[in-house]
């Protein structure tokens, strides 16, 4: 297997973001006047709580008893055979059990972090987006745990791919906003909910879902994503006494695999491999391969990777997965496969949903769709590795959400 | 850049300079372009020219126009659905701005500005005529880019305050702004609101205690009242976008209803 060299502007991890908030030339706060205010406030308040021992000990505890961290380094025994060569070598599988935590999914780090930051800063009002429907779970459920008033704005075609997730929300007291712009997807949704905020600003703290937006929503989240890295360096020194060699997640906004990398990053030994959505293929006009295909852009605040056409308009993406289902990228994402940190791939909706069902019957763990595409590559990256090097997934989601939309596929198919 | 008369266009400073000197209060319709079509675009701007509008806004579609409300996003996505493009706007401007007494100022989203290349961005719109630009997702710390290729082209960036912008900030925004200076008068997207928040006329007062140059307000006006209401604070110019936009799409006798509206706004200024 190849090994990327580390690039040294690497070497510092403050620089990443600079003071202006950005990773190379990506990044940055392309929003309205009337956000910026509010953007210099959450980054001060940020900053002053990250090295707040009060802060730390409440989303400390919080994680632990509330979400129930940490979440277990698992060795997936039979995904391993799997993947075995005949003399029976081959690499080690670990899956990182994002799935595990409460709610089924990475996004409560973020989520719970954020709240604690709206409370402290006398905000009483919570909006967010959310694609999959996990990260408005998320919020709901640290709203209901706070006492906060929720907006969730979702698009309407993914409130029906994705119902039990309208459902939970709706249950914890939060009100789902459909939204019919455009795809009805994730980019509309984002956009509403910058609308919204831009309009309550004053009242109002925007738990943004990934590692994207303006700046500094691309740190923050993936600070507060960082445990799972953080994590995962602890659990393999327990388990084998080293560092993984890979490490592997789905990539849509890209806050799994942040989390997840950011350890790592000065550890040159570790590869770091993000999978995007390929839809019906990168070469059709149906996929989600932001870094795989796009070109420079701005959406949603940040200069980064972009699926635009030749006038600078965006395209609309398409995945199976409504959590991958986003045609921008996080902006560090650009910049660690700018400088060559990162490799990111893509997965079809096909192979996704062969995964699924693979990992499904496998290990008995059923990983969400945008988890299925991470566990998708391991088709292609096995066959290409030598000896037995520790892989570790991020198994970011559980999958009850997407049975559905899986049955509806795996019907039509059968019925073809 | 020159009008049929032979004169060099007016800039959107030179605009100011003149109505300030008559004491008036400018009226600066917004429209969306392509919208129903670009040769409805092409007659609006004629007929807005001669309807009492002292400078016009001219909105280029975009596919994700954070800053705009229902009326513009839905005219914008309009415009898109039959696949109108920057040159073919740009196309327009040339062809009819000769005619036009008002300056053009340009609205687009910074996306398609990055994605043409700033310097050839600057060079077609000043080659169309264009005089001004407004650039709504591009804050003073993201404009800096564009500030020299924009001056070497003869445009002039007007910059925009909120009412969540603090003092110390609205000093350097100030500073940077050309044109005039784009007094956001609601914290929120474009759009019609009944009522003027109160609160504009102690921005209003605030901004102009911190700046000599033109103010003008926009974001939620749509009746003569209001205008009227902002010309009595002291607004140096009115801006009217939505309700414009509503008009001319509305139906068949759009560009009738923008000529009535449009002489009822500056009736009142």
């Amino acid at each position: 297997m190849t090994r990327t060299p580390l690039p040294l502007q690497l070497a510092s991890p403050t620089a990443r973001p600079d003071a202006l908030g950005r990773f190379g030339k990506f990044g940055g706060k392309y929003v309205p006047e009337t956000l910026m205010p509010a953007l210099h406030e959450l980054e001060a308040a940020y900053r002053a709580y990250a090295e707040n021992s009060d802060f730390q000990a409440e989303l400390g505890g919080l994680l632990r008893d509330y979400v129930g961290r940490p979440s277990p380094l698992y060795f997936a025994e039979r995904l391993t055979q799997h993947h075995a060569r005949p003399d029976g070598t081959g690499p080690q599988i670990y899956l990182k059990r994002e799935d595990l935590n409460h709610t089924g999914a990475h996004k409560i780090n973020n989520a719970l972090g954020q709240v604690l930051l709206a409370k402290r800063m006398g905000k009483q009002r919570v909006i967010a987006e959310t694609g999959a429907g996990q990260h408005g779970v998320a919020t709901a459920t640290v709203c209901a745990r706070f006492g906060l008033d929720c907006v969730i704005y979702m698009g309407e075609r993914d409130m029906e791919r994705q119902a039990l997730n309208v459902f939970r929300m709706r249950l914890m007291g939060a009100e789902v906003r459909p939204v019919t712009a455009g795809t009805g997807t994730l980019k509309d949704a984002t956009s509403e909910a910058i609308r919204d905020w831009v309009t309550n600003v004053e009242t109002t703290h925007y738990i943004l879902g990934s590692v994207a937006g303006p700046h500094p929503y691309p740190m923050m989240v993936r600070d507060f994503h960082a445990v799972i890295g953080a994590e995962t360096r602890r659990q393999c020194q327990e388990k084998w006494g080293g560092l993984p060699d890979i490490l592997l997640a789905c990539v849509g906004g890209g806050s799994n695999a942040m989390g997840l990398f950011h350890e790592f990053v000065e550890d040159s030994s570790v590869r770091f491999i993000g999978i995007e959505a390929a839809g019906e293929g990168v070469n059709t006009d149906k996929h989600a391969a932001t870094l795989t295909a796009g070109r420079v852009g701005v959406l949603h605040g940040a200069m980064s990777y972009l699926l635009q056409d030749t006038e600078g308009q965006v395209i609309e993406a398409h995945s199976i997965s409504a959590g991958l289902d986003y045609p921008g990228v996080g902006p560090e994402h650009s910049y660690l496969k700018d400088t060559g940190r990162a490799e990111y791939y893509s997965v079809s909706d096909q192979a996704a949903i062969e995964a699924f069902q693979q990992v499904s019957r496998l290990e008995g763990i059923i990983p969400a769709l945008e988890t299925a595409h991470a566990f998708a590559y391991l088709n292609s990256l096995c066959p290409q590795l030598s000896g037995s090097p520790y892989i570790v997934i991020n198994c970011s989601g559980r999958g009850d959400k997407d049975v559905q939309t899986v049955a509806k596929v795996l019907d039509q198919s059968s019925n073809a | 850049m020159a009008n049929q008369a032979g004169k060099p266009m007016k800039s959107v400073s030179e605009q100011f300079r003149l109505l300030r000197d008559r004491q008036q209060c400018a009226l600066i319709p917004f429209i969306t372009a392509g919208d129903p079509d670009l040769s409805t675009t092409a007659e609006a701007l004629k007929v807005l020219d001669r309807s009492g509008a002292d400078l016009i806004e001219l909105g280029v579609p975009y596919s994700d126009p954070l800053a705009d409300g229902p009326v513009i996003q839905a005219a914008a996505t309009r415009a898109l659905r039959q696949g109108v493009t920057l040159d073919q706007v740009l196309e327009v401007v040339q062809s009819v701005s000769p005619q036009l007494q008002a300056p053009v100022i340009l609205f687009t989203y910074y996306n398609p500005i990055l994605n043409r290349g700033t310097d050839a961005f600057f060079q077609a719109i000043a080659a169309a005529g264009v005089r001004g630009l407004v650039v709504p997702d591009l804050p003073l710390e993201e404009v800096e880019t564009l500030l020299a290729p924009a001056a070497a082209a003869g445009i002039e960036i007007t910059l925009l305050v909120a009412p969540t912008t603090p003092s110390d900030r609205i000093k350097q925004i100030a500073a940077q702004s050309g044109g005039f200076i784009y007094l956001v008068s609601v914290t929120g997207v474009t759009g019609m609101r009944s009522e003027l928040q109160s609160r504009v006329q102690s921005l209003l007062q605030n901004l102009q205690s911190l700046t000599d140059k033109p103010v003008g307000v926009g974001f939620g006006v749509s009746e003569p009242e209001q205008a009227r209401q902002l010309k009595n604070w002291g607004a140096d110019a009115v801006i009217v976008g939505s309700a414009f936009v509503k008009r001319l799409a509305a139906d068949q006798a759009g560009l009738s209803a923008i000529e009535t509206f449009c002489q009822q706004l500056k009736a009142v200024l």
